[in-house]
């Protein structure tokens, strides 16, 4: 088996979550679509870590995982007040800009 | 070529990480998508693992699967587990549109990493031996090429941290009622100024749900909690308790010197006042 393998598993990973990113209306299943795409990019780039024989892949995935778990923290607390507002996580109630 | 053990391994894990991440999307219940995601996680994980990234491997179950996925969790337990998505479709024909893109994307995805010529592969372990393992390899890496990238990730956790207390900070939207206005708001209504009875202490039954008794003998049903007034959970107590109480009451009065006090109602009290001598010598033997 070639390690290219991994990376059309990656690519069909991230493809999954962008249609996901598209199709979901609930804001936290929209925000996992995101982690999938976040994890999809993480898989393919410790493949090229591995085509190319060197560490610098493997240190852009942990920086990825950090900037992902940033993320997630600021927008479930996006989400949470969203909710207490709007009483709705559906991201097609969120249509103003102010309550 | 890599090894048939890890051919294995890679067919194996890419459909339990495929299924996951549809199941992902195609789940109505917000739930079920966190668990799948978790499950496409951890297939990841070990195939970090399988290409010499120890080090993420374990990062991604710990931060990943641990951390981020309960987050998830917590999350979709505070907006409502039963949150289902809505099936309706706000624009028109966007579902069809967003799986044909998609499809797209993938095709041409795939067609690029299909025209790239990636015959051979140089292999991690070479990289990974030369400084003695795959963590002091990553490590030496972060503190000295990218150790400018490592101080501004620190920057971003902690503006992230402080970000998600700011958005769910609430404010308070009256002033909290010191001791002094409490009292004097109850004195004000005149409901009920003194604190709450206790609930009945007896020989059988000293629970919360058995109220406790007025002088003539009554239940006060003000001295249970009103939680359990209001389902139905007040014990009830027996004519035969009620009985008994009574006599005492009249027993103690007669012994006290006092008028005996007339029963307020009910035929519970009939026998108040029949053996007052022996109550009496029953108090006095003690």
């Amino acid at each position: 088996m070639n390690p290219v393998n991994y990376l059309y598993l990656a690519s069909l990973l991230f493809t999954i979550g962008a249609v996901g990113v598209l199709v979901r209306r609930n804001a936290i299943v929209l925000f996992m679509c995101v982690e999938l795409m976040l994890n999809a990019c993480n898989l393919a780039l410790v493949t090229f870590s591995r085509l190319h024989g060197n560490l610098d892949g493997q240190i852009i995935a942990f920086f990825t995982m950090v900037v992902a778990a940033a993320e997630v923290v600021v927008g479930l607390a996006i989400i949470v007040s969203v909710f207490r507002t709007r009483h709705s996580a559906s991201v097609d109630d969120t249509n103003l800009m102010k309550l | 070529m890599t090894s048939t053990g890890e051919a294995v391994q890679f067919w194996v894990l890419a459909v339990v990480a495929v299924g996951g991440a549809l199941g992902m999307v195609l789940c109505r219940k917000a739930v079920h998508s966190a668990l799948c995601l978790a499950g496409t996680m951890l297939a990841l994980a070990v195939c970090y693992m399988a290409e010499g990234a120890v080090f993420l491997g374990i990062v991604q179950i710990v931060v990943y699967t641990g951390a981020i996925m309960m987050l998830f969790l917590f999350v979709v337990m505070l907006v409502g587990v039963s949150s289902a998505d809505s099936v309706k479709e706000v624009l028109k024909g966007q579902r069809v549109a967003a799986v044909l893109g998609g499809i797209g994307m993938g095709v041409l995805l795939c067609a690029g990493i299909a025209n790239a010529h990636l015959r051979s592969f140089t292999g991690v372990g070479a990289a990974n031996q030369a400084s003695g393992g795959n963590v002091p390899g990553l490590a030496r890496l972060i503190f000295t090429q990218y150790v400018w990238a490592f101080e501004v990730t620190g920057a971003l956790l902690i503006t992230a941290a402080v970000g998600a207390m700011v958005l769910t900070h609430r404010d308070a939207t009256e002033v909290k009622q010191s001791q002094r206005e409490l009292a004097e708001q109850r004195v004000r209504l005149g409901t009920q100024v003194t604190p709450l009875p206790a609930p009945g202490v007896y020989a059988r039954h000293n629970a919360v749900d058995a109220p406790g008794l007025l002088p003539d003998g009554t239940p006060a049903e003000i001295s249970v909690n009103p939680t359990l007034r209001q389902r139905g959970q007040m014990r009830q107590l027996g004519s035969d308790v009620l009985r008994r109480m009574g006599e005492l009451e009249s027993g103690a009065a007669h012994w006290l010197g006092r008028k005996t006090p007339k029963p307020r109602s009910g035929s519970e009290l009939s026998h108040v006042g029949q053996k007052p001598e022996q109550q009496q010598r029953e108090v006095e033997s003690k």
